[in-house]
């Protein structure tokens, strides 16, 4: 009776097998079981203590910067933190950041959606799989090896590209260029599409590789051309999963520190086109202007920091969620 | 391979008139010399541009082909199939062009010398110098912070699978995929605002305890699965045997899952080891070796990466520096990478699933 009782107790909660337990076997068990859930469960809450104490901390400092920040917290248009009274505020920040990830989003989401339908319904399957491992492999190129090569390979390439679009897109007015280094909003765009490229394909290939054989069949058996198979049961089926990809993109884009940093010039102004060099994004902003800061500096910076933390946490924990909820009806699928 | 069957039964009356197998080459090729014959003839002098002119002839000459032979469905077909390649080529461009770049340029400075010794007095500008100093920094920074890392993430994976039932475990849950998205600059400003209120200076194991912070949600996540491969009926067994469950964690479920386990460690590492952003508002960066991580200045290599190249001005030595530390951590990287998918073979739960 007890040694059933002792197996069928691990699922449920602990507290019921320790009492079990102490009957059978007294001393023996105890004190290592409770040593080794009471680390276990200390780690848990660690976690929770950490985030916990990222958010006070982080708005504790943010706080007394903003109360010492002499203009408008979230619409001046400067960062001078060295002033008496300092004044600084996020607006042209939040406009980079917003700006450059919506750029990398429209130019990353459809090519990786085209790579990841490549991989599992085009390419030649001794192909894919080699093509998938290199895809892994390139999502852990760190960071600031993207941002030496796009300095230093990608702007000089750019040129050719941004004069024609001055040329028969500058009318628009958001696509003329005044001739400045390409070193804008625009560069910052392309190679942060380029850097969330793997991720997103990695996880629209999970969702792709998940649709159930019988749909692609049924479709086939109606005499659907391979086109059709993918537009009417395989994107249907992966649009979920290819938005919370897209937001986990979204997410390290926004977050994005030293890639930004090392090809964009920033200044502390909103360019009107995406091709004149000027602008900044919280994290290029904070890596910049580190260096030179003072305490209240630091403060302001870390006031920054705490938007951006916010915002990632929103836009993450929406993509977690469509994840979830799509979990439920893939296992209703299954 | 459906072409194919296709192209056989052309003289069928069941199916309608279909492109012969190879016509997506010859409109390839076809494309491929007309975009030359324009890039020349209109003298575009980057070749980048002849590859989109090609690939857009490509697109559009199979679009009107096919239209005009197979009927406005198949035109739809092969376009889609023509647009995901050219979508795969172009992605691959970029991707080639770094790794390609990045060994190319960083073979010319890599060698011993520029291994075993640290910058010192070496000006930015002037060629010499090497690396030691920020591979002694960030092993140390990413060592530190594995040690404290991934225990905790291993330990709160346990709880999740083996103990935790109820609120707690879905709020570590929530906060661990929440965690996973955290901006490593974030991370960074938070042990910052630390240092603030202790009034420390810059040391290496401040960078350490921010690289943990990124490092214990890779971690979690990553033993959480394993975890859950091992069969229930191991635990089972273990537990009818009269063992208590910590050792069949330690000595059961641990063991089998192992190979994954460290799987996801060595990915994490690799994850962290080129974080840029904490190393830079934490550890400061040092031209001189420093090897305690608990007091001054220390260097790392992303970080050298990026010193070398913003603050150079434009030096060619600084720049071959950079592409050389690059790909020292690349490489670094992608052995870890090798390493932890052979152990990840090697070691696989030999289970049935």
């Amino acid at each position: 009776m007890d040694t059933t009782k002792t197996t069928d107790a691990p699922p449920p909660t602990s507290q019921p097998p320790a009492n079990v337990q102490k009957r059978v076997n007294r001393g023996a068990t105890r004190p290592g079981d409770r040593v080794f859930l009471g680390l276990s469960r200390g780690s848990g809450i660690l976690l929770l203590v950490i985030m916990a104490a990222i958010a006070v901390f982080l708005t504790y400092r943010a706080s007394l910067a903003i109360s010492k920040d002499h203009g408008n917290f979230l619409t001046t248009f400067e960062w001078n933190t060295n002033l008496v009274p300092p004044s600084f505020g996020i607006a042209v920040l939040a406009f980079g950041t917003v700006v450059s990830s919506v750029i990398a989003m429209v130019l990353a989401v459809p090519v990786a959606v085209a790579i990841a339908l490549f991989l599992t319904h085009y390419a030649p399957r001794r192909m894919s799989g080699p093509v998938a491992y290199v895809i892994d492999l390139l999502a852990a190129v760190p960071s600031i090896v993207y941002g030496l090569w796009g300095a230093l390979i990608l702007v000089p390439h750019l040129n050719g590209l941004f004069g024609w679009l001055d040329e028969y897109l500058g009318w628009t007015g958001i696509f003329s260029w005044q001739g400045g280094a390409p070193r804008s909003m625009l560069t910052v765009g392309i190679l942060l599409a380029i850097m969330i490229l793997p991720i997103i394909t990695n996880v629209s290939r999970e969702v792709f590789r998940q649709v159930p054989q019988m749909h692609e069949e049924a479709a086939l058996a109606l005499g659907a051309t391979r086109w059709e198979v993918v537009r009417m049961s395989v994107l249907p089926f992966g649009r979920s999963g290819v938005i919370s990809a897209s937001m986990l993109g979204l997410g390290r884009a926004l977050g994005e520190t030293m890639a930004v940093a090392t090809v964009l010039s920033p200044t502390f102004d909103i360019q009107t086109s995406l091709l004149d060099p000027g602008g900044g994004t919280f994290a290029q902003n904070i890596a910049s202007k580190f260096g030179e800061a003072t305490q209240d500096g630091r403060d302001a910076l870390i006031a920054s920091g705490l938007v951006l933390f916010v915002i990632t946490l929103l836009v993450n924990g929406a993509a977690r969620a469509i994840i979830a909820r799509r979990k439920e009806y893939s296992g209703a699928n299954a | 391979m459906s072409t194919a069957a296709v192209t056989d039964k052309r003289g069928s009356s069941l199916r309608s008139a279909s492109l012969p197998k190879w016509s997506p080459w010859a409109i390839a090729g076809g494309s491929i010399v007309v975009a030359i014959g324009i890039g020349a003839g209109a003298g575009l002098t980057s070749h980048i541009q002849w590859g989109l002119i090609a690939a857009l002839l490509f697109v559009l000459g199979t679009y009107v082909i096919a239209s005009a032979v197979e009927g406005r469905r198949q035109a739809k077909d092969r376009i889609a199939t023509s647009l995901v390649w050219v979508a795969f080529l172009l992605a691959v461009v970029p991707l080639v062009s770094l790794i390609w770049t990045t060994v190319k340029r960083g073979v010319k400075v890599l060698d011993p010398y520029f291994l075993t010794h640290s910058m010192g007095v070496v000006a930015d500008s002037e060629p010499g110098g090497g690396i030691y100093h920020a591979i002694i920094g960030s092993l140390e920074q990413v060592g530190l912070a594995t040690l404290i890392g991934a225990p905790v993430g291993v330990l709160t994976a346990i709880y999740l699978v083996e103990y935790g039932r109820g609120g707690l475990a879905r709020a570590v849950t929530f906060f661990v995929d929440v965690m996973t998205g955290i901006p490593s600059i974030v991370a960074g400003l938070f042990i910052l605002s630390l240092m603030l209120m202790a009034d420390m200076q810059p040391f290496g194991f401040a960078g350490s305890l921010a690289l943990a912070i990124l490092m214990m949600p890779v971690v979690v996540r990553s033993t959480e699965e394993m975890l859950k491969l091992v069969p229930n009926e191991l635990r089972e067994a273990s537990l009818a045997l009269g063992v208590p469950k910590w050792r069949t964690i330690l000595k059961v479920v641990l063991p089998t899952s192992i190979g994954g386990i460290t799987t996801g460690i060595m990915l994490a590492i690799a994850r962290i080891a080129g974080e840029t952003a904490p190393v830079l508002l934490l550890v400061w960066g040092n031209s001189f070796i420093n090897n305690n991580p608990f007091s001054g200045a220390q260097q790392a290599l992303p970080l050298y990466i990026y010193q070398q190249y913003s603050q150079s001005s434009g030096s060619t030595a600084a720049y071959d520096r950079a592409w050389a530390a690059s790909l020292t951590l690349i490489a670094f990287v992608m052995i870890l990478n090798l390493a932890a998918r052979g152990i990840a073979r090697w070691k696989a739960p030999k289970t049935g699933r």
